[in-house]
C-alpha cells in the first residue's frame, strides 16, 4: 500500500460551535439551542442523546445540509458560513446510516464520487481507490467492480466508509454509520474504524443514540437533552466519573461505574505484586483485559484475585479491591 | 398514392399480368405471393412510414412529458394538473380526437402527430415522475452531503436510476402508439393502416392480414429492442435481482 503521510498529518482541522441555535420555521422550541463546544483536530466527538435532542441537526450544520440561524461554526478557523456550501461539503466525509451508496455505480465509482467532482486526474483517482478498498478491509479482486446490491450491509457501510474519506476530507461527520448493522459486524466496524482513526487522525463527529457507542467511540461525548440544549460536554471517563445532573446520570445509566471499568485495561492499573510460585492459584487473563471483564470473571470464578498475564508470563495480580479503589472518588483523589 | 392507382376489383387486385391466379384469385387468408410482389411498392414503404410516425410521436410526447415530470418533480403542485389533462387527452376515443382536429389541421400529418401525441403523454408523464420519486432517499442525502450541485443530483443520480421505469415508460408508449397510428389511414393515406383500411374495404383477405402482422411484428420487434438497449444501459439493475 502506499503511503501518503505527510497529506494525513496535515489534514485535521478543528472544529468550534459558537453559541450555535437551529430554529425551524413554525416550531416553538429550538431544534439546536445556544451550543457551544470545541472539538480538537483529530478526535472524535460523538453527539449522543434521546430524540429530540438535535444532535443530527447539529452536525448537518457543520456540512450546511442544515443551515445556522444563529451563531457559527468554525471549521480550521473558517467560519462555514462564509464558505460556498457545495465545496465545503466535498471537503466533509459524509456517512450516514443506510449508506445511501449509489446503486448504479461500481464500488469504484462509489468511492471516487468526490475525487470526480473535484476533478483529480482518471489515474490518481483509480490509485486511491484502490487504496481505500484495502484499508477499509474489502477484497479488491470481488469488490472493486460490484455493484452495492451485491455486497452485505457490512461491506457496504465500508465502502460508505471509503468513500467518505477518499479526498482525504479535514471533517468526517458520522450520522449513526454503524446503527443498522447486526451486534457482530457492527463491533467488528467499531473497531476498524478506531484502529482507522487512530492512524489518520481526523476530525470526526459522530452521532449515535446508543450510549454505549458514544462511550467506546468517542474522544469527548456531547450529551443533548430536548430542545438541543447541551447537557455535558467531556471525555467518557469524567462524564461516566461525574455526571453534571439528574438527567445525564438517568442518561449514562445506573451502571455507569461498569461502563468506565470497561474503559480501562488491567494493562492500565498498578498490580499488586504475584506471590512467588503459587500463581497458578490464581486464575489467570490476559493483560488487555477490560476491568470489567475482568471484574465478570472474579464473579464468576467466586475469586476475590486474579493473576495477569502478559507476554513475559506473570506480572502481577489484581484484587476485587483494587478494582473498586478505582471507582471511589478518593480512589480517583488519590491516582 | 395506392387509391388512386390500384383497381378495386376482387380478386383480380395485385395479380400478375394476364390476371391472378392460385391464391390470390381464390382471395386466400394469406398468400405470400401478393406480400412479396407488393413488399416494394405496399408494404415497405408504409412500414416505413409508420416508424417515423411513431418515432416523432414518442419523441415529442417523451420530450413534452419529461419537462413536465421534472416540474411535478421540483413543483409537486404541478403534479394534479398535468396528470389530470394527460388523463383527460388519453380517455378521448382515437377517431373522435382526429376528426376533432381535422378543421384546425386538415388531413394532414400534423393532425395525426398532435392526436398520437397526445396518448403518450399519461404514460410517459407518469412513469418519469415515478422513477424519479423512486429514487431512495438516503441516496439523495448521501449525494447532496457529498457536494453534488442539485443540477449533478438529477443527471449522475436521479435520471440514471430512474432508467428502468422511464423505459418501461417508453416501452409501453411504443407499442400502443404503434397499434393506434394504424388508425390515422382514417385522416390521411400513411403508415399500416392503409393498406389495412384498403384491404379492409376491397374485402381483399391477404392484404388486411398481412399488414396487420407487420404492425404486430413491428410492435413486438420495436419492444424487443428497447428492452436490450435498457439492460445494456442498466447492468446494476440485474445485479440487485441476482441478489434480492
Amino acid at each position: 500500500m502506499t503511503s501518503h503521510g505527510e497529506r494525513r498529518e496535515t489534514s485535521a482541522a478543528e472544529i468550534v460551535f459558537r453559541g450555535v441555535t437551529k430554529r425551524y420555521p413554525g416550531r416553538r422550541v429550538a431544534a439546536v439551542n445556544d451550543l457551544s463546544l470545541v472539538v480538537p483536530a483529530g478526535e472524535i466527538c460523538v453527539l449522543v442523546g434521546p430524540s429530540g435532542g438535535g444532535k443530527t441537526t447539529a452536525m448537518k450544520m457543520v456540512n450546511r445540509l442544515v443551515d445556522v440561524t444563529e451563531g457559527d461554526i468554525l471549521i480550521d478557523g473558517r467560519s462555514v458560513r462564509s464558505l460556498n456550501a457545495i465545496e465545503l461539503r466535498r471537503q466533509v466525509g459524509y456517512v450516514i446510516q443506510h449508506v445511501g451508496l449509489f446503486p448504479h455505480m461500481s464500488v469504484a465509482d462509489n468511492i471516487g464520487t468526490v475525487p470526480r467532482l473535484l476533478g483529480w486526474p482518471k489515474a490518481r483517482i483509480r490509485e486511491r481507490v484502490s487504496e481505500l478498498i484495502e484499508l477499509v478491509g474489502l477484497d479488491p479482486d470481488e469488490h472493486t467492480n460490484a455493484y452495492p446490491a451485491q455486497l452485505s450491509g457490512g461491506q457496504q457501510q465500508r465502502v460508505g466508509l471509503a468513500r467518505a474519506m477518499a479526498a482525504d476530507p479535514l471533517v468526517m461527520l458520522m450520522d449513526e454509520p454503524f446503527g443498522a448493522l447486526d451486534p457482530i459486524t457492527r463491533e467488528r466496524l467499531q473497531d476498524e474504524f478506531l484502529r482507522l482513526h487512530n492512524e489518520l487522525r481526523k476530525t470526526v463527529i459522530f452521532v449515535t443514540h446508543d450510549i454505549d457507542e458514544a462511550i467506546k467511540m468517542g474522544d469527548r461525548i456531547a450529551i443533548l437533552r430536548e430542545g438541543g440544549i447541551l447537557a455535558q460536554y467531556d471525555t467518557p471517563d469524567a462524564i461516566l466519573a461525574n455526571p453534571a445532573d439528574e438527567f445525564v446520570a438517568r442518561f449514562v445509566g445506573a451502571d455507569r461505574s461498569l461502563k468506565r471499568l470497561a474503559l480501562k485495561r488491567l494493562a492500565d492499573v498498578e498490580l499488586l505484586p504475584a506471590p512467588n510460585g503459587n500463581e497458578s492459584h490464581y486464575p489467570t487473563v490476559a493483560a488487555s483485559t477490560t476491568l470489567r471483564d475482568a471484574l465478570a470473571l472474579m464473579l464468576e470464578e467466586g475469586r476475590r484475585e486474579l493473576a495477569v498475564v502478559d507476554e513475559g508470563g506473570v506480572c502481577g495480580l489484581c484484587s476485587v479491591e483494587q478494582v473498586a479503589a478505582l471507582l471511589a472518588p478518593e480512589g480517583r483523589q488519590q491516582e | 398514392m395506392i387509391i388512386a392507382a390500384a383497381p378495386p376489383v376482387i380478386p383480380n387486385y395485385g395479380g400478375p399480368p394476364g390476371g391472378a391466379h392460385g391464391c390470390i384469385a381464390k382471395n386466400g387468408t394469406f398468400c405470400w405471393e401478393w406480400v412479396r410482389g407488393h413488399w416494394g411498392d405496399i408494404l415497405q414503404p408504409r412500414l416505413f412510414e409508420h416508424l417515423e410516425m411513431t418515432a416523432i410521436a414518442v419523441g415529442i410526447g417523451f420530450a413534452i412529458a419529461f419537462a413536465a415530470a421534472l416540474l411535478a418533480h421540483r413543483k409537486n403542485w404541478f403534479e394534479t394538473p398535468f396528470s389530470t389533462f394527460s388523463a383527460f387527452l388519453y380517455t378521448i376515443p382515437s377517431l373522435a380526437l382526429f376528426q376533432l382536429l381535422v378543421p384546425f389541421t386538415g388531413l394532414t400529418m400534423l393532425t395525426i402527430e398532435i392526436g398520437l401525441v397526445g396518448y403518450t403523454l399519461l404514460i410517459l408523464f407518469r412513469n418519469i415522475l415515478e422513477g424519479l420519486r423512486g429514487v431512495p432517499v438516503d441516496v439523495l442525502e448521501a449525494a447532496r452531503g457529498m457536494g453534488l450541485t442539485q443540477r449533478q443530483v438529477l443527471f449522475r443520480v436521479e435520471l440514471p436510476l430512474a432508467l428502468p421505469a422511464v423505459s418501461a415508460g417508453i416501452r409501453i408508449a411504443v407499442v400502443t402508439t404503434i397499434s393506434l397510428a394504424t388508425v390515422a389511414a382514417y385522416i390521411t393515406p400513411l403508415g399500416l393502416g392503409q393498406p389495412i383500411f384498403y384491404g379492409l374495404q376491397t374485402n381483399f383477405t391477404t392484404e388486411f392480414v398481412s399488414t396487420s402482422a407487420l404492425a404486430v411484428a413491428l410492435a413486438i420487434g420495436a419492444d424487443a429492442l428497447l428492452v436490450i438497449g435498457q439492460r445494456a444501459l442498466t447492468p446494476w439493475a440485474r445485479a440487485r435481482r441476482a441478489t434480492a
